[in-house]
């Protein structure tokens, strides 16, 4: 039960601070120039930073930042691929062939590389990074999406339904959408996992939010210019950084045993 | 077997073309006019307009689009707009260094994977099970922009065995190629401990025991060319990872490759810089999965029967 409880404990903390963040009375952006660089516990329990500024207060920050990016990625890659995924696999035909295309391409672009070409070319902001990590993200939902339906779509009770005259759009959302919620909501639960990292990447890079904005990327790359005299500037963005990735992967591998998904046989 | 090797090769260069084509309309993308994000909106008018005709940024869409296409297909990516140089030269210095880098790093995921994939499927639910696979989430949730500095940290700040960051020395590579493999080890792992432990339930694997091999010959020799058959296509998969990995881990190591090239261009606003820095890793990305979809299909001969039916 421990593999449960405590990833869900982890993410339901990461959510509240993030919702929480902005009605506590938080000063990440005060300077305090007597307390730069002053350790964790010695007169703020996390510390400060190469500024003064006061470390926990910053990493609440960071924790809305990251929420917000992370689900707002998914959701609108979950939507966008979703639609397009199940559309494709079910209409087929000419928009099925478009769309293998168009995912192909997607595909040849490796990683990471086509985000950070995008954040570069919009520029930085917290909205260019959620649409540059949507422009990248959506493709695995579709892909998935598509793959059960073209798994799918012969199964007896949806030619029954077509059979009984229901149009595309009846089968794709009542009929389809259901069976394949499953495994969406597991890609969906690592999608949030990938999409922090991918936050904070191009944060650390300086495409992310702009400072006086926190992001746990961009407080990272700042602290490793300390990092000899004040590694808790490092340490500290990292680690909780780190926790909510693990725990949102060690939720996404407990959803996968639990709901017990199978890949379905291959469409004939 | 041509007829595979055709189809593949003609969808490899269908990817290559989308490629350039989603490159070439990256610049496109930037909001408002490229000349005022590249010269500033203080630029002279003079400026400006040598600008917009040296990029071609003048003509029609489909002509500079056809324009770049011939370009390339001369092996000229154009001129940096920072340095005036031409960027072919600029990709040939640096793309030694991102090869050394990924190849190292290849080397290392492999080098963990496979002993800790080996130990968690021939000793499931033990400790050594779950040890491995502890170590493999582990690898997969920490991100290489924080594991660098910690592997900086210890290894060249407090140890000094390794220098802080750079390309000189034999051992320059070796924390940057630990923060760039780890990940990739990670996911290896798993996955080589899934294939296994399919393969150690088959039958020809009990059979080649009974006929008096040790255990241990018989799953070196036998189950493991087996089990690394599907892992083979996902290894080409997981090199995309790596390569877009390659870009934060330059960063955090100044290691000077087409990564540190790329986001060196983004800063000083470089843009032919990023698009042939990009499309320059996205050919090595779609060419590695070419060469490993041939490769297994000619280890594996059954995926060809199913591609010709």
């Amino acid at each position: 039960m421990i593999r449960l409880w405590l990833p869900l404990c982890v993410i339901g903390m990461w959510g509240i601070m993030a919702l929480l963040s902005p009605v506590l009375p938080l000063t990440p952006n005060t300077v305090n120039l007597t307390h730069i660089l002053v350790g964790p516990g010695q007169i703020h329990w996390l510390g400060f930073d190469e500024l003064g500024r006061p470390i926990a207060d910053r990493l609440m920050m960071g924790t809305s930042t990251s929420f917000f990016v992370s689900i707002s990625v998914v959701a609108l890659g979950l939507i966008i691929g979703g639609i397009l995924g199940i559309s494709s696999g079910y209409l087929s035909g000419w928009v099925d062939r478009v769309f293998v295309r168009i995912v192909d391409i997607m595909l040849a672009f490796p990683g990471l590389l086509l985000a950070i070409a995008l954040a570069g070319a919009l520029g930085p902001g917290i909205e260019n990074v959620v649409m540059a990590l949507v422009i990248v993200g959506w493709v695995g939902y579709a892909r998935l999406a598509r793959g059960q339906v073209l798994a799918l779509k012969h199964v007896e009770h949806i030619v029954a339904a077509q059979a009984m005259g229901a149009t595309p759009w009846r089968i794709m959302w009542r009929h389809l959408l259901p069976l394949i919620t499953a495994p969406l909501i597991i890609e969906a639960s690592f999608g949030i996992a990938s999409a922090i990292i991918a936050e904070a990447g191009l944060s650390f890079l300086g495409l992310g939010v702009q400072p006086p904005e926190a992001s746990w990327g961009s407080m990272i790359r700042d602290g490793t210019r300390y990092m000899l005299v004040a590694p808790h500037l490092v340490f500290i963005p990292g680690l909780t950084l780190m926790a909510v990735v693990l725990a949102a992967n060690l939720l996404g591998d407990w959803l996968r045993d639990w709901l017990d998904v199978k890949e379905p046989k291959k469409a004939k | 077997m041509p007829h595979f090797i055709l189809t593949r090769i003609i969808s490899a260069l269908a990817g290559v073309l989308g490629v350039i084509s989603l490159v070439f309309f990256l610049i496109h993308l930037i909001p408002g006019d490229p000349i005022d994000v590249m010269l500033g909106e203080s630029a002279l008018v003079v400026d400006r307009e040598a600008l917009r005709h040296s990029l071609g940024l003048h003509l029609p869409l489909y002509e500079q689009w056809w324009n770049y296409l011939t370009a390339l297909a001369r092996g000229d990516f154009g001129h940096s707009l920072f340095s005036g140089r031409p960027i072919t030269d600029i990709l040939l210095e640096r793309i030694p260094a991102t090869l050394h880098l990924s190849l190292i790093a290849l080397m290392v995921a492999t080098l963990i994977a496979l002993p800790l994939g080996l130990l968690a499927a021939t000793h499931q639910h033990s400790l050594y099970d779950y040890g491995s696979m502890g170590f493999a989430l582990f690898g997969m949730s920490i991100p290489n922009f924080w594991m660098g500095p910690l592997l900086i940290l210890v290894g060249a700040l407090w140890l000094g065995w390794f220098p802080v960051s750079g390309r000189e020395g034999w051992n320059a590579v070796i924390l940057p190629a630990l923060t760039l493999g780890t990940a990739m080890a990670a996911i290896l792992a798993r996955m080589i401990r899934s294939s296994l432990l399919e393969i150690l339930g088959e039958d020809f694997l009990r059979t080649a025991q009974a006929k008096g091999l040790s255990r241990l010959h018989a799953i070196i020799r036998h189950a493991l060319p087996n089990a690394l058959l599907p892992v083979l296509t996902l290894f080409g998969l997981q090199l995309g990872g790596l390569l877009g990995g390659a870009v934060i881990t330059e960063t955090v190591f100044a290691w000077p490759g087409l990564g540190l090239l790329m986001i060196e261009a983004i800063q000083q606003r470089d843009y032919p810089v990023v698009q042939a820095a990009v499309l320059c890793i996205s050919m090595a990305y779609i060419f590695v999965n070419l060469v490993t979809d041939l490769l297994y299909a000619w280890l594996d001969p059954r995926i060809q029967w199913q591609s010709h039916s």
